[in-house]
């Protein structure tokens, strides 16, 4: 196994077009777990410790370009009012060193469908920021998943960043595993209500081969929250439409039974997710400030 | 460079940093018994500055790799080690024909396990070949390349296809001792305890209820993987530094497979990061040493944690029937129960659970009328043997189940029928033994029960929710929705040290002299220390008995006579008896020494009764005779001798009968959770205990132990399982990834009230500490889940899918 070790982004480029079987490492905490495991031995193993603007976000009018090496810890101590969703999300990886080391990009690099990020992007809307030696391009979220850890990304293409959409209205996360903390989801669910353009979009994460969404769902509240005029009288959502919402968001899984749970539970809990995610929301929406306790 | 020698695990002494929290035996030497002194290794422990075992290193050594089985039961058709032999860097390649004895299986009890595979293997992991090269991944790719060819035979995975008519035996041509009494040679052995008339009693009964229930397969989860480091010797002998619970034990495994007298293995315990039963039997052992004689280099060996879950054996999981009978007002009329458990591949200690399953497995109550039938399967599944609490924390699981659902359908409050029946001293067991001392089961409940609730809804703040003492934890999955509160009770019975007419002893070698002006003690035993304390007890013994401060621990290794196992809760017991009798005939010897050299300056040397006091030969009156500095002047006094516990008799094979047990012990736990019902997730809010341990030596390392034994029954209450696949016996989750332990946020406060009841058999009245809290936190977990959920709940762990119907 060789070690490539860029020292610009630049350099980077160049080493993943000359050597497109090269996978590339940053915090290490998934592709680590794997070489230890033995589950892969690549050919190359390309170092981007050096390549210091990964490391980088900016704060922009529409979004947040966050770097690919930006560590979990520091989304969640500085990007939680940007990014409240992708915050909760960090606050629910593993333990505090992997936060420290791991990000955004390796999540999306590996594409698992159990990577904690995922249905938060998916919620807040996102655009991953690839490039490769070829130019660069940006490669909505909702294209970007294309089967069990697997991406859109071709073989000389690396993450820079992902552009990610700042909040216009309150966002939620949820992730079930069976240990209250440092585990990996049996599944997860994310939710993030835009005002702005009266929609919402959801993630479900480690219920389906991929990351996705529960478009049917997202649709059926959209009208239903259209029709009743919520989205001005701010009025309580009405029990029989959050249930809807909460079935529909089941129906969006295509879970497996595995060693972590079996699929008729991962169902279940992304119903009681979505509707429980969908109380917490809205309380935010209709009252800022309101605590958010029994809301459901 | 000589290997790290385990100084730290066994410690320097030092001044004892913990304040005195009682006064006892009016000892007048700091750092006796009684008070909490501080463990020698704790700090380097924490700083990550302890040498473990993995850290041994040797400046020529070369590192060994076990290739192991892919599949759980198969022939082996052919083995070709070519391939792996000339990788370069690789030393030696080695499989069952190269054993170089006659002896080729060891084990604990019945010698069963193959050193390496021969012909077949029996489960998934099974050490096939061993690879000995120059860097631990030039071993691994080494051993990747050995092609061996299987041919998978059907696998026995439960009672029914252990014995179905024409089920595959797992062992053919059975010799052992228990061989003759099973009933099917798929079973281990087995154990009925028989007594009074059931059928009779169950006549008096007014309500009987019935209950099958399910135990899942834990694993130990100790820190430091199996791991250790042979040192081939000038005369022909070897030198192995081991992490282990039990030197001489290996050592007598060991030494026939390498064709060696035991005089030519010598062993010193390494750094040992924990074991819980997990390292009675051998795992590393004979192989660094085969591959160290071999290439006549040292050799090391460390699992890392994917083989570990293949490297030792597991507990029992185990299938158990009950049927309890009472009267309408509350007494119990006789139990009726068969216990199954699952051996795996190979017999480990598995003899030894069956009697613990049996002998306890109706719990700590009165019970005249009783028909127990304990098993153990041999199976394809992996191998399981020892574990805290063995035997008696799969039967406590179930029959306190069963005490919850008698006071249900009888209308009693839980906690008043469990004390309505508990036993007491002088209560007969289904043994027939009597009780000899303190069995305070009522009064433990009392205490545990008294205690002051934790208050509800924890979780609320003014900010809103705090998730992080909710279920789910910060995974945010509830602010308060769904969440029930439950409370549960649960009591259990242990035995300690070795069982059954087991010759169980220590041996202790103690040497008073003057060092740097002042006496100093050393201690030298093999007790392994695993974690459990006996380094810092074993010395606050010496400095009570012998009033010295400075007491040295000596590494534990084979220069002195065995210590027994750390195992059984037995290390305060019997090898810290051993202390205490080498420290009086050390004392005997010293006064002896005063008498010739100072007995004419005063009549006291010859008619008082005389102690060691700081440092100093005093009168019972406090009178101080002589300092030991210059009793001693420059010899040194030592003694070494084994000491017993009283005798046990084994169990009737066919009834059961017999004093087997040393000694009991008792614990209550009361849990309070909070269930998230619509996700299934659960928040163990506190866990309070209520423990007679006899005799606090180390107030400090008694509640550390009953926390520690409490928060493993807690895992095994709500996530920690090892998931075999019931079609191919393989194992599911070998990783920390999936095979889940608590964290900190999953554990609670845990409250302890401890109870100091003398045993008038036991060294200072105590009673061994380990186990029993293990038995009762996992019932109590569940009883309160039940409580919360009103699921009938009848397995163990509970998984989320059990509480939301989606299993």
């Amino acid at each position: 196994m060789d070690f490539l070790r860029p020292a610009s982004w630049e350099e980077a480029l160049a080493a993943k077009a000359e050597h497109p079987t090269a996978v590339p490492i940053a915090g290490g905490t998934d592709v680590m777990v794997e070489i230890n495991f033995d589950r892969r031995r690549p050919e190359y193993l390309m170092d981007l410790n050096r390549v210091a603007d990964l490391y980088d976000w900016e704060v922009g009018e529409e979004s947040v370009r966050l770097g690919a090496s930006v560590p979990y810890s520091r989304i969640m101590e500085h990007l939680r009012a940007e990014l409240p969703g992708l915050a909760l999300a960090s606050h629910t990886v593993a333990s505090p060193q992997i936060r420290n080391r791991g990000g955004v990009g390796g999540n999306l690099g590996t594409a698992s469908p159990a990577g904690d990020a995922h249905p938060a992007l998916l919620a807040a809307g996102a655009e991953v920021e690839a490039e490769s030696v070829r130019g660069a391009r940006r490669i909505p979220i909702d294209d970007f998943y294309t089967g069990v850890k697997r991406n859109a990304l071709a073989p000389d293409e690396l993450i820079r960043a992902v552009h990610i959409k700042k909040a216009d209205g309150p966002q939620q996360y949820s992730k079930v595993g069976t240990r209250n903390a440092m585990v990996i989801a049996v599944c997860a669910f994310g939710l993030a209500l835009h005002p702005g353009t009266r929609t919402v979009r959801t993630g479900i994460g480690s219920a389906a081969p991929t990351p996705v969404r529960a478009r049917t769902a997202e649709e059926f509240l959209r009208a239903a929250l259209d029709e009743g005029g919520f989205w001005d009288n701010g009025k309580i959502i009405p029990p029989s439409v959050a249930r809807r919402f909460a079935d529909l968001c089941a129906a969006a899984c295509n879970p497996i039974d595995d060693v972590r749970g079996t699929a008729d539970y991962r169902r279940h809990a992304v119903g009681v997710m979505a509707r429980r995610t969908l109380a917490w929301t809205w309380e935010s929406y209709r009252g800022p400030g309101r605590v958010t306790e029994g809301a459901a | 460079m000589r290997p790290s020698e385990p100084s730290a695990a066994s410690g320097q002494g030092g001044a004892p940093l913990g304040v005195p929290t009682k006064i006892t035996q009016g000892s007048g030497t700091r750092g006796g018994i009684g008070e909490s002194t501080l463990r020698p290794d704790g700090i380097l422990k924490v700083t990550g500055e302890f040498a473990y075992s993995s850290d041994l290193w040797h400046e020529d050594m070369l590192w060994g790799q076990i290739l192991r089985s892919p599949v759980a039961h198969a022939e082996i058709v052919s083995i070709d080690t070519g391939e792996a032999l000339a990788v370069p860097g690789v030393y030696a390649v080695m499989t069952y024909d190269d054993l170089p004895a006659d002896v080729k299986h060891y084990g604990l009890e019945i010698q069963d396990t193959p050193v390496l595979a021969h012909g077949r293997v029996r489960h998934h992991g099974e050490p096939v070949a061993i690879v000995a090269a120059d860097h631990p991944e030039t071993a691994r790719r080494a051993a990747a390349k050995i092609e061996v060819a299987y041919r998978e035979l059907p696998v026995v995975t439960d009672e029914a296809s252990a014995l179905a008519p024409d089920a595959v035996l797992v062992h053919e041509d059975r010799t052992d001792h228990h061989s003759h009494h099973v009933p099917h040679p798929n079973i281990v052995h087995r154990q009925p305890i028989v007594r009074g008339d059931v059928a009779g009693a169950r006549r008096r009964a007014d309500v009987i209820v019935e209950g099958e229930y399910t135990f899942g397969m834990q694993d130990q989860a100790f820190l430091g993987p199996e791991s250790g480091l042979a040192v081939p010797e000038e005369d022909g002998g070897v030198h192995l530094y081991i992490a282990t619970q039990w030197l001489h034990s290996d050592l007598r495994q060991i030494a026939p497979v390498l064709g060696l007298p035991e005089d030519k293995v010598r062993m010193t315990l390494a750094g040992v990061g924990g074991a819980f039963g997990g390292r009675e039997d051998l795992s590393m052992q004979i192989h660094a040493c085969l591959l160290a004689l071999r290439t006549g280099r040292p050799v090391k060996i460390v699992y890392n944690r994917f083989e570990s879950f293949f490297g030792h054996v597991h507990r029992h999981p185990a299938k158990l029937r009950y049927e309890h009978g009472a009267t309408r007002d509350g007494r119990l009329t006789h139990v009726k129960c068969r216990i199954v458990l699952d051996g795996g591949a190979y017999a480990s200690a598995s003899p030894a659970v069956v009697g613990n399953a049996s002998s306890l497995g109706i719990g700590p109550y009165v019970v005249d009328d009783v028909d127990i039938e304990a098993v153990a399967l041999y199976t394809n599944n992996p191998p399981c043997g020892a574990m805290r609490g063995f035997g008696a924390v799969q039967a406590c699981f179930a029959y306190e189940a069963q005490m919850d659902k008698l006071a249900k359908e009888l209308g009693l409050d839980p906690v008043e029928f469990r004390q309505l029946n508990a036993m007491e001293q002088g209560t007969v067991m289904p043994t027939g033994q009597r009780v000899d001392s303190p069995a305070p089961v009522a009064e433990l409940l009392r205490r545990v029960k008294a205690m002051p609730m934790p208050p509800e809804r924890q979780w609320e703040s003014s900010e809103g929710a705090d998730v992080r003492q909710l279920p789910g934890g910060l995974s945010n999955t509830t602010h308060g929705e769904g969440v029930v509160r439950g409370v549960g009770y649960a009591v259990g019975i242990k035995n300690v040290g070795f069982s059954e007419g087991f010759d169980d002893y220590s041996t202790a070698r103690v040497r008073m002299e003057v060092a740097g002006g002042e006496p100093v003690v050393t201690v030298h035993t093999a007790m392994a220390e695993v974690g459990q304390g006996g380094v810092t007890v074993h010395a606050q013994i010496a400095r009570t008995e012998l009033g010295v401060t400075r007491v040295t621990i000596h590494p534990a290794d084979t220069r002195v006579g065995s210590a027994g196992s750390t195992s059984a809760s037995r290390q305060t017991y019997v090898t810290g008896g051993a202390v205490r009798h080498a420290c009086a005939l050390v004392r005997e010897k010293v006064l002896e020494l005063g008498r010739r050299r100072f007995g004419s300056y005063h009549p006291a040397w010859a008619t008082a009764e005389l102690l060691l006091e700081g440092g100093k030969v005093v009168t019972d009156d406090g009178e101080a005779l002589a300092d030991l500095v210059d009793v001693l002047g420059d010899e040194a006094v030592e003694a070494e001798e084994e000491w017993r516990h009283r005798p046990t008799e084994p169990f009737d094979p066919r009834t059961g009968q017999g004093d087997g047990h040393v000694q009991y012990s008792f614990a209550a736990h009361r849990a309070v959770v909070e269930v998230d019902t619509e996700l299934g997730l659960v928040k163990v809010v506190e866990l309070a205990c209520a423990q007679d341990v006899g005799k606090a030596l180390n107030p400090l390392s008694v509640v550390g132990q009953i926390q520690g034994g409490t928060a493993q029954g807690l895992g095994m209450a709500v996530m920690e399982e090892i998931l075999v696949d019931p079609r191919t016996a393989k194992v599911r989750n070998p990783s920390f990834t999936d095979y889940l332990i608590p964290t900190i946020l999953d554990t609670p406060t845990i409250p302890v009230d401890v109870l100091e009841l003398a045993d008038g058999h036991a060294p200072y009245g105590l009673r061994g500490v380990g186990e029993a809290p293990t038995l009762s936190s996992t019932p109590a977990v569940l009883a309160a889940i039940r409580d919360a959920t009103g699921l009938e709940l009848n397995r163990t762990p509970v998984r989320p899918e059990h509480l939301t119907g989606t299993a």
